[in-house]
């Protein structure tokens, strides 16, 4: 089986800056594939390595099977979703769509039935005639969509697609694209710099820190088993422990991690396996389904502790600031961390 | 506890001057009107008022005997633009007007281009400065300047000659309609000019247009397959058009109006602008010119409404 895109050691410099520095990646045919990082992580790079805007400083790109570097875009079969978009303004939205196979020589009639098709598959026929500026946010998303999917492309790029979205319509198109993906079995390489839409959509998440991958792996495995101190704290919320402490409660000499809702209030529970650490409450912040708890440990570090708010047991009224409190986790809640490659040198 | 604001109270203490801002601040039509008026003053009659006071003139009787004007009705005057002679330097001018525009549109695009797209801070201010500074020096000089340039034994023919495109030229100067003695007695010595001289109103608007133009329009292109040709034909040439429209007016109603280059480059014979400062300066004819300036605005008029027919603007 050959993979859809296979980046071996590949660098892209701008000037002295690594945009990417020595990625190896390989996505599988047919995967819901993330690329997750701050800005200026590389990610944004790495697709548009993909796509052909950029071209690599060394190293090899292969988009299945066959070597990529040096090949403009418009000859590569992939199509992206930008983030703005990039609607022609001079172009209704048919015409918009139908471009790929105008420019590909699809005579008129053809690529205007397989652009209404399109249209039809991102909900939006009957609005071939209307200009893009005619359109909501969430519409010239769709557009977009659309416009890349009419070329039956084997790789999807997408490119946050979804950051200028508001909440709601973000969560839709988030579901959506994750059924278009599964029904259609094409390749979707997607980036975003937010975590939660990483985790909920993709089969696997590549996460990117100053132009490395930290890590690359399930949604589920990166969050329980995070590989290094900058995934641990980037991909949801954790409490890294590092120093003296961590060694006390972990026998680790270096860090380890302990996400927020892994922690409980010893109250009576103080089971013999559990790990204690005791602190004073100094914030409460009412989150709605959880309450989130600030607790200042003996040694300085503020720990955050988050738990439920279960109708039956209302918890979030019991304690109150000032309190002194004993945390407790279960001991393989905790993630040894090894320090993060990029910050070793 | 107990203390209501009283709007009117702080009025009292307050400034002339900070009393009529407060009214402006309250009354936003009073401002916009204080705004508008003078410059409507002064566009309206002075402006306007005096284009229709001459367009008016061209109702007038002249009496060729006594070289006289009288204020008595006539549309003999606009009836006289369709005689043979007056309606060969029409045509004369609108042949030019549209010739230049072409080649200008043609000319400045790839320097627009490379100024939007390719330059950045230092290069980009060099670049506004090198197509500036011609305006900057008086046209008459450049004008003057230009009939040396291009005169029997001037720099552009013993360039053409070291060259040894010689015959070219020669051939060039003896088709008719184009040629003439020399470069600078030519018809097309006159359009290099007016070509030279407008160039700048046709480059800086092409080159704003290009500017506005998202990168990603020309990545999304490309990556749907498009080669650079067909990104050219299909995005940056239609996302450019109302530049060149915008351009091409200046262009156009520039050489329609001018009266100097023709009186300097060229063969012999009137264009519009020439036609109109004879006959208001040496024969003294004013509803004739008048009539003359009627010409140029017709022909705007049509041209912008060719112009907006074709979508030139619907991108705006």
């Amino acid at each position: 089986m050959t993979h859809a895109v296979q980046f071996s050691q590949v660098s892209r410099l701008f000037g002295e800056v690594k945009a990417v520095d020595r990625v190896s990646i390989d996505i599988e045919d047919g995967e819901f594939f993330s690329m997750l990082g701050p800005s200026g992580s590389g990610k944004t790079t790495c697709l548009r390595l993909i796509a052909g805007f950029e071209q690599p400083s060394a190293g090899s790109i292969r988009i299945h099977g066959q070597e990529a570097a040096g090949l403009p875009p418009y000859q590569r079969d992939v199509n992206t979703v930008f983030q703005d978009y990039a609607l022609f303004p001079h172009m209704n939205v048919q015409d918009n769509v139908a471009y790929g196979l105008k420019v590909k020589g699809v005579g008129k009639a053809e690529r205007i039935k397989r652009a209404d098709e399109a249209l039809s598959m991102v909900a939006l026929e009957g609005y071939g005639a209307r200009k893009p500026v005619q359109l909501s946010g969430g519409q010239r998303q769709r557009v977009a969509l659309a416009r890349a999917l009419v070329n039956r492309p084997r790789v999807l790029l997408l490119d946050e697609p979804l950051g200028a979205l508001d909440l709601k319509l973000r969560e839709q198109m988030q579901s959506e694209l994750k059924k278009l993906q599964r029904q259609l079995g094409i390749t979707f390489i997607f980036v975003t710099h937010d975590q939660t839409e990483a985790l909920s959509m993709s089969d696997r998440v590549a996460v990117f820190n100053r132009g490395r991958i930290e890590q690359v792996d399930t949604p589920r495995n990166l969050y329980m088993k995070p590989a290094t101190t900058f995934v641990a704290e980037f991909v949801g919320t954790s409490n890294v422990v590092r120093g003296e402490l961590a060694h006390a409660l972990s026998g680790n000499p270096d860090a380890f991690s302990i996400r927020p809702e892994h922690i409980r209030f010893a109250e009576g529970v103080g089971a013999s396996h559990e790990v204690q650490v005791s602190g004073v409450l100094h914030d409460i912040q009412y989150q709605g389904s959880a309450t989130r708890y600030e607790v200042k440990l003996d040694n300085g570090q503020t720990l955050t502790v988050s738990q439920a708010n279960d109708q039956w047991l209302d918890t979030g009224a019991r304690y109150q600031p000032g309190q002194r409190l004993t945390a407790c986790w279960a001991r393989e809640a905790m993630i040894v961390l090894r320090d993060a490659p990029a910050e070793a040198h | 506890m107990g203390q209501t604001f009283n709007a009117s109270a702080p009025t009292q203490r307050q400034s002339p001057r900070r009393r009529f801002s407060n009214l402006l601040y309250r009354r936003p039509n009073l401002y916009v009107s204080l705004l508008l008026i003078p410059p409507l003053l002064w566009f309206g009659a002075i402006y306007l008022g005096s284009l229709l006071g001459l367009l008016w003139q061209g109702f007038y009787t002249f009496d060729d005997f006594s070289m006289t004007v009288t204020p008595d009705l006539t549309l003999a005057n606009f009836g006289a633009l369709f005689n043979p002679a007056n309606f060969d330097v029409i045509r004369r001018t609108l042949t030019m007007a549209l010739a230049v525009s072409i080649a200008s549109a043609i000319v400045a695009f790839p320097i627009a281009y490379y100024m939007a797209r390719y330059t950045t801070g230092k290069t980009k201010a060099f670049f506004y400065i090198a197509v500036m500074m011609p305006m900057w020096a008086s046209y008459i000089v450049k004008a003057y300047a230009w009939t040396l340039l291009l005169a029997k034994g001037g720099v552009a023919q013993w360039f053409v000659q070291h060259l040894g495109w010689g015959p070219m030229l020669q051939w060039l100067l003896s088709v008719p309609g184009i040629g003439g003695s020399t470069l600078s007695t030519s018809h097309l010595g006159r359009f290099m000019v007016f070509v030279y001289i407008w160039l700048p109103f046709m480059i800086l608007p092409i080159q704003a247009s290009l500017e506005r133009l998202p990168p990603s329009l020309l990545h999304a292109s490309a990556d749907l397959g498009a080669t650079p040709r067909q990104t050219f034909m299909q995005v940056i040439l239609p996302l450019s058009v109302p530049g060149i429209a915008a351009g091409s007016i200046f262009t156009f109603s520039l050489t329609l109006g001018d009266f100097i280059v023709p009186q300097l480059i060229g063969p012999p014979g009137y264009f519009i602008g020439s036609m109109v400062y004879a006959q208001q300066g040496a024969i003294g004819n004013m509803p004739m010119a008048a009539a003359f300036t009627l010409v140029p605005i017709v022909l705007i008029a049509v041209y912008l409404a060719i112009v907006k027919r074709l979508g030139a603007f619907d991108a705006l």
